[in-house]
């Protein structure tokens, strides 16, 4: 325990060392924010609900999604396939400690990071411009706890495409698959109450959409009760489930390992 | 403390675009060695001998094509987690600090991942900061510090949970000679005052001479060297230079007994074993002589011939 606190906060560090990064990430979520929120509500200048969102929700949702975009990390992440392909994946597997709960450790110490500098600030902006819904103290709880959740999720799948290196060595084309289907299938570009109905049932059963479209309808308050306890119990099997993977193909990659360079 | 039985390591490494040709390098092949607790060896190879590859396998990172690896009584590559502790590796040429964060960061995380106990902790720092002159730069991102800097961090690094084998590929990689002498020193320390086991791959032959009694040389994934430093040099080292200079530049010197080796200018090196009276002599009479020298030959000297393959 003590181990993975001084991991994550190593974490932190790590994303704190580039504040120039963090600025420059704020901007470019922040015009984001503004072009994606005049996008989508122009779809309701005819009707007043679009799935189950109205005005208000779409908007809260195009800043949340802002806001969460890095603590949730939707774009691509390649830091365990590149220690792969160039090797340093030796030092890691020199060390008593198991690399996935490293890198678990150490993403949920960046994640604060992520919110905090790179979250924050873009939603109190679009809050300041557009009418935002805000969550009562108990979604507002729920959905804290959904985001953490989220951010395991989004790990153990990042961890995943990313031993497909043990394999490939680059793993550039796998990601850019994972990081379209993730883009569409968790709800970032578009949310997944907009889908035509087929799609979203199959978007809902995907751990895609436990990435970011439930913890921002956790936060919109449309689940309740045991709903609500049943897309949370969700992530967490997701989180289970891909965890678990990515276990089995860290031991089997490792097995088949060959070391890159002398 | 470490048991190799014809060790064998094969990459299958694919060719072309299309038509992958499956081509197989053996790296290391069918070679055996036993390490007794305490010794402190060196293991020499030229470039691409298989030093590294040994060392990974030892260390459990990569398995065995073949043979068969027991390192401080584990099998590595089935029980590397708990190898992992009782162990220190280095590998010079690769960065296992922490790259955006500050020196004593990695320290502080590496005490934890091997749970060392706090006051052991700041007694070993202690003993690195002096012998290897940590403190100038270690509030500095390893990004920023210089190789030598950087590898006097790894080598903390790799020895700060006091491991009682230690496995080091290239430990005094661009260190500078006063650097080079203090880790060599400090080595030397722990090896015989607390009983470490240390294998080190190196290509500076002066961290042979001064560290290691026994050698092993492997060549082309093939061990054709295990022995005492001393008789390596009464096998190979019998012969010895006769350095002449000339008046003029001629050709290589016809004289019994001698062969020579290089020719340049009016300077010629003959190789000879035996008294050097009657072969100073015979060259005189060749020639004009206007100076000569002879030479013992050194660790360079020796190396050089065994990696030409001379038996
Ligand atoms: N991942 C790999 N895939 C294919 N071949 C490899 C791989 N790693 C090493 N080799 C080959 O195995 C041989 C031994 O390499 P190794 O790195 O063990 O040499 P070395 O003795 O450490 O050399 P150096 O002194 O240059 O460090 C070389 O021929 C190298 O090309
Ligand atoms: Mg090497």
């Amino acid at each position: 325990m003590r181990l993975d606190w001084e991991i994550a906060k190593r974490g932190w560090r790590r994303y704190a060392a580039y504040p120039w990064a963090t600025a420059a990430g704020v901007f470019t979520n922040t015009i984001f924010g503004f072009l994606q929120a005049y996008i989508l509500l122009a779809v309701f200048r005819h009707r007043s609900h679009v799935g189950s969102y109205d005005a208000a929700d779409t908007v809260t949702y195009v800043w949340l999604a802002q806001a969460l975009i890095m603590t949730v990390y939707v774009f691509g992440w390649q830091e365990l396939a590149l220690r792969i392909r160039d090797g340093a994946i030796a030092t890691d597997l020199s060390r008593p400690l198991d690399p996935q709960r490293y890198w678990l450790a150490f993403d949920l110490g960046r994640a604060p990071y992520h919110l905090l500098f790179r979250g924050v600030l873009p939603f109190a902006v679009g809050a300041l411009v557009f009418r935002v819904h805000y969550p009562s103290p108990l979604e507002a709880l729920a959905f804290a706890g959904s985001v953490a959740l989220a951010v395991v999720v989004s790990l153990g799948f990042r961890f995943l495409y990313n031993a497909a290196a043990f394999w490939l060595l680059d793993i550039r084309g796998v990601m850019t698959v994972a990081i379209t289907l993730n883009l569409f299938l968790s709800g970032m570009v578009m949310p997944l109450t907009f889908f035509p109905g087929w799609l979203r049932s199959i978007a809902h059963a995907l751990p895609f959409a436990s990435i970011l479209q439930t913890p921002v309808d956790v936060w919109l308050g449309k689940h309740h009760g045991a709903d609500l306890a049943g897309v949370l119990a969700l992530q967490a099997l997701w989180a289970v489930v891909l965890l678990g993977l990515g276990r089995l193909a860290l031991r089997g990659g490792a097995r088949r390992l060959v070391v890159q360079g002398g | 403390m470490i048991e190799v039985e014809h060790l064998t390591k094969e990459f299958v490494v694919r060719r072309g675009r299309l038509r992958r040709e499956r081509h197989v390098v053996e790296a290391v092949r069918d070679i055996s060695f036993h390490v007794e607790r305490g010794e402190l060896l060196g293991y020499l190879g030229p470039n691409g001998a298989g030093k590294s590859t040994t060392i990974k396998m030892l260390t459990g990172i990569l398995v065995p094509s073949g043979g068969r690896v027991t390192v401080a009584g584990l099998d590595p590559s089935k029980r590397r987690v708990e190898l992992a502790k009782r162990i220190g590796a280095m590998f010079g040429q690769r960065v296992q600090l922490w790259w955006d964060l500050p020196l004593i960061d990695s320290f502080e995380l590496l005490r934890h991942i091997y749970r060392v106990p706090a006051d052991r902790y700041r007694t070993s720092l202690q003993r690195f900061r002096t012998v290897l002159d940590l403190d100038p730069f270690l509030h500095t991102p390893v990004r920023q510090l210089s190789l030598g800097q950087r590898i006097r961090g790894e080598l903390t690094a790799a020895m700060l949970h006091e491991p009682e084998l230690l496995f080091l590929d290239e430990p005094t990689i661009g260190l500078d000679v006063v650097a080079k002498q203090r880790v060599r020193d400090f080595l030397v320390e722990i090896n015989r005052e607390r009983g470490v086991t240390v294998l080190l791959t190196t290509h500076d032959l002066g961290d042979i001479e001064r560290l290691c009694e026994r050698l092993l040389v492997i060549d082309r994934g093939s061990l054709i060297w295990d022995g005492r430093i001393g008789e390596l040099k009464e096998r190979y080292g019998r012969d010895r230079l006769l350095i002449v200079d000339l008046e003029r530049p001629v050709p290589p010197l016809e004289v019994a007994g001698a062969v020579v080796e290089r020719v340049d200018g009016p300077r010629q090196w003959l190789r000879f074993r035996g008294p050097a009276a009657d072969l100073t002599a015979r060259v005189a009479a060749a020639t004009r002589l206007v100076d000569l020298q002879i030479a013992e030959p050194d660790i360079e000297e020796i190396v050089r011939r065994i990696y030409a393959g001379e038996r």
